[in-house]
């Protein structure tokens, strides 16, 4: 058996698995202290199903923990950062387009020095280990232990941050080192980025890490457990610790794999409705579509491949403006807003059904009579034009998202989860179908449990040397191989994407190959 | 003369991603690049060609390449100096100042950095008014005013120079040489007297660029629509409104050609567009009729955020914004209409106009 546990803003969710089926499932608000949210979900679910907890295989967390301690700038360990690609490079050095603030808190510690490699495999400079060294003396000086290392191009050939890595681990014994290599795609201040939040996150991480391990002590479970990464793959705790920084935008990725779970689907869209927003994503191959722009983290530019999401402001305290009279002119659906503004977690003190005195979206689906929440008199006088109008432009808005992020006008299956899935009355344009799964409130936590291992490869290949199968060949075997290595079972890999960018603007053949591949987890003993 | 400061270049940015008509490469990198040299050297010198000496020489920078290329292997900025002043010694003169060659994406912007760095003018103008491809297509080859001499540096430091027999040459010699450069070269090229370009260049590019960024600022802020901010800033027309149903693309001679297919919304309920692209968009068709092509500009904008999209962003079931509007009036003159007609791309129409199109309007 599996728990999977989901540790949002709010609520800490947490689901106990038996193969495909769900057991027991609690959700109960996230603590300060997030070790703590954790002990209790697992104390309820272990409880309420009653098992014993040498039945569990494994413990799977998903947590925002990361992503919130550098948005809130807090936790953060001071960083150097060493970028090998001189001579190219110097007029954009590292951390260059950061916020001052989170500057200023990691040390703004960054040092250049030559090495690099061009986009097909050529070094732009020769490495100077001399050069490292000194480098490395003036971090050691200056007090740091954390560093991040980058070099241009080492998605194509990491040798360069490799040896660097070496290096300073000699002038600094026990450096806490994250190559950008290891962590990040094409996009050098982007990789380079991540990798220097990545070494600023390990303290925190190790503590957090240990926190978890010390919750699943006090209940006596011995059994292995994993950290989930953004894209909806797991990490064993000891990886969790080194790469902290694969967590971030773990949540809504857990929350589209446990819909995909739920409903058995692995192509279709998922509607997340919350209190407040809707989260629209796609499934492709089982996995969330990434998305293809950069995306900020606390102010500082990524190129994770985090799940493409579109957001809209709907969800259960959505505001009711009903349509004005005062114009003879605008009549019905054309001045009836729902949302963006919303009450959000005080739906449960200001919407009508639960005694207040806000009109809002979860009222008007209690008067429509589809479902009956809190105090179904309180909206019973509602204009019965105004609940169908209402209905209608929820449907319209859903229909109109789904529309935006589907690639093809070929309809195609909707899975609707999330506390507010009974937004959703009635068909949604361009869908095949409609799915509300059993236990879409806990989805993300499923998501969680459920998780398999991967790996990646992004690299551009040089059509000229290699056949385009022969270099998709490549490129397929290294994300093979980088997934053994996270913990996948061999057997049990597959590669579930594979991209070719061509690269424009230039005679001859280079391309851009990324693949991604899964697999089953090793099981423990 | 005015001066340009951090905040002027976040606005030039955006604007001059509209005028990169969905190519010239994601100006982040030259923006950065413009801000962070402002910010060391201070703010840059921004003439008008009036307020300049008709003997002044001026000589644009730029970079060449693939767009991927340089969001990795960021550029040394002493490239684009070296290139700058190759050219100056290769001419035996000093130059005056600097200017874009083009108007869109990020080679507008890159000239910033060096007359930040050299603390020279930057001039409010540029070659295309638009950008393009190729190095031949601009307002001066059809002026007479050669690419050559053409420096080309990499952060290595080398440099080379070409003295061609015509402008199309150096599109051919440097596209080749540039791989080598690994897909990266900052160039210098066109160089020109302020009275030559008093009459060729395209004039106030890099305020329209500022003044485009400003308008959908302002329309954000005030929740207007900044769509219809876009079309009225560059004296444009509407295209069309609508969601895009298909996006086709293929790599044809080392260019990325496609064409994107979309459906009507609101007025346009009912008609479909269509929209080629060859790195920058070149003709739009709605219902089958041209609305318009090359060398007027096209713009496809985010319908809500009036964002400009490049064609690698272009996706299904984007609700998106189609605006045109008029190129420069230079590249209505026969000599530089051949180098940007719509035949020149493939298309066998005869050009007219988008205004002439929507006259009445």
């Amino acid at each position: 058996m599996r728990i999977g546990i989901d540790v949002g803003g709010t609520n800490t969710d947490a689901v106990l698995m038996d193969g495909t089926s769900v057991v027991s499932s609690t959700k109960t608000p996230t603590t300060a202290n997030v070790s703590e949210g954790i002990a209790r979900a697992l104390r309820d679910v272990i409880e309420d199903s009653g098992i014993d907890t040498a039945a569990i295989d494994g413990v799977m967390i998903g947590t925002t923990h990361f992503t919130n301690a550098v948005v809130e700038r807090k936790h953060l360990t001071p960083t150097a950062c060493i970028r090998l690609g001189l001579p190219a490079t110097v007029c954009l050095p590292p951390m260059v387009d950061w916020p001052l603030d989170l500057r200023d808190i990691v040390g703004g510690n960054a040092h250049l020095a030559h090495g690099g490699h061009e986009f097909d495999g050529r070094e732009i400079s020769a490495f100077e280990p001399d050069e490292v060294r000194d480098i490395a003396e003036k971090i050691k000086a200056a007090g740091l232990n954390a560093i991040a290392i980058s070099s241009v191009f080492s998605p194509v050939n990491s040798i360069f941050e490799e040896q660097s890595a070496e290096i300073v681990r000699s002038v600094i014994p026990g450096a806490n080192i994250t190559l950008s290599s290891e962590i990040g795609r094409i996009g050098l201040l982007e990789r380079e980025n991540a990798a220097i939040m990545n070494s600023c996150l390990r303290q925190l991480a190790a503590r957090t890490v240990d926190g978890f391990k010390a919750a699943l002590d006090e209940l006596q479970i011995t059994s292995p457990f994993y950290i989930s990464q953004n894209d909806g793959t797991l990490m064993n705790a000891e990886f969790a610790k080194e790469y902290p920084v694969l967590t971030f935008a773990s949540g809504p990725t857990n929350s589209m794999r446990g819909a995909a779970f739920l409903s058995g689907l692995k192509d279709a869209i998922v509607v997340d409705v919350g209190g407040t927003t809707t989260d629209i994503g796609v499934l492709q191959h089982g996995f969330p579509r990434v998305a293809a722009l950069a995306v900020e983290i606390g102010g500082v530019r990524t190129n994770f491949r985090m799940p493409d999401t579109y957001s809209i402001g709907l969800g259960g305290g959505s505001l009711i403006s009903p349509p004005s009279h005062t114009s003879p002119l605008s009549r019905g659906e054309s001045t009836l807003k729902v949302g963006p503004r919303s009450v959000g977690y005080e739906l449960t003190e200001k919407a009508l059904v639960f005694g207040g005195d806000v009109l809002t979206a979860t009222d008007v689906i209690v008067a429509g009579g589809s479902q009956d929440i809190g105090d179904a008199g309180a909206v019973a006088d509602l204009d019965r034009d105004l609940v169908a109008a209402v209905q209608a432009r929820i449907m319209e808005m859903i229909a109109i998202a789904v529309d935006r992020m589907k690639t093809s006008a070929t309809p195609v299956p909707v899975i609707v989860v999330g506390g507010g899935s009974i937004l959703v009355t009635g068909a949604v344009e361009g869908a095949s179908e409609i799915i509300k799964p059993d236990h879409f409130p806990v989805a993300n936590a499923i998501g969680a449990a459920i998780a398999q291992v991967g790996g990646e490869c992004d690299r551009i290949f040089s059509l000229a040397e290699l056949s385009r199968d022969e270099a998709l060949d490549q490129a397929k075997q290294e994300a093979s191989d980088r997934a053994v290595n996270a913990g996948a079972a061999a057997e049990s890999v597959d590669i579930v994407d594979v991209e070719e960018v061509p690269l424009a603007y230039l005679p001859g053949n280079a391309t851009r190959i990324m693949v991604k591949a899964v697999g089953d987890l090793v099981e423990a003993g | 003369m005015r001066l340009l400061y951090e905040e002027n270049i976040e606005d030039i940015a955006l604007g001059a991603a509209v005028l990169g008509t969905g190519g010239g490469g994601d100006p982040y990198v030259g923006k950065l690049m413009a801000r962070e040299a402002v910010r060391q050297y201070g703010p840059v010198e921004l003439y008008t060609l009036d307020e300049l000496d008709d003997d002044d020489l001026i000589v644009p920078s730029a970079g060449m390449g693939a767009p991927i290329v340089i969001v990795e292997k960021l550029p040394a900025g002493d490239d684009m100096i070296r290139a700058f002043q190759a050219l100056g010694k290769y001419s035996g003169r000093t130059p005056r100042g600097t200017m874009s060659i083009e108007a869109g994406g990020l080679n507008s912007i890159m000239p910033i950095y060096v007359a930040a760095r050299l603390r020279i003018p930057m001039v409010d103008c540029d070659g295309m008014g638009r950008a393009f491809p190729e190095i031949q297509m601009t307002i001066f080859t059809a002026y007479g005013i050669t690419a050559s001499p053409f420096a080309m540096s990499d952060e290595r430091g080398n440099v080379l120079l070409m003295d061609t027999v015509s402008n199309k040459w150096v599109e051919t010699f440097a596209r080749s040489c540039v791989v080598h450069m690994g897909a990266e070269g900052m160039i210098a090229l066109y160089s020109a007297t302020v009275k030559q370009l008093k009459e060729a260049a395209i004039y106030g590019t890099i305020t329209l660029a500022e003044e485009i960024g400003q308008t959908v600022r302002e329309a954000r802020r005030n929740e207007a629509n900044p769509v219809d901010a876009v079309r009225a800033a560059v004296g444009g027309f509407l295209i069309f409104r609508g969601k895009i149903t298909d996006v086709d693309r293929r790599i044809e001679g080392g260019w990325n050609r496609g064409d994107a297919t979309m459906a009507g919304t609101g007025e346009f309920d009912g008609q479909v567009l269509s929209l080629d692209f060859q790195n920058e968009h070149l003709a739009v068709r709605v219902n089958g009729e041209f609305a318009a092509t090359v060398p007027d500009l096209i713009a496809v904008l985010d319908g809500e955020t009036g964002e400009p999209i490049t064609t690698e962003a272009l996706r299904y079931g984007m609700r998106v914004a189609v605006i045109a509007f008029p190129c420069a009036p230079q590249w209505r003159e026969p000599e530089a209409l051949k180098l940007a007609h719509p035949r020149y791309f493939g298309y066998d129409v005869d050009y007219i106009p988008v205004e002439e199109r929507y006259r009445g309007l």
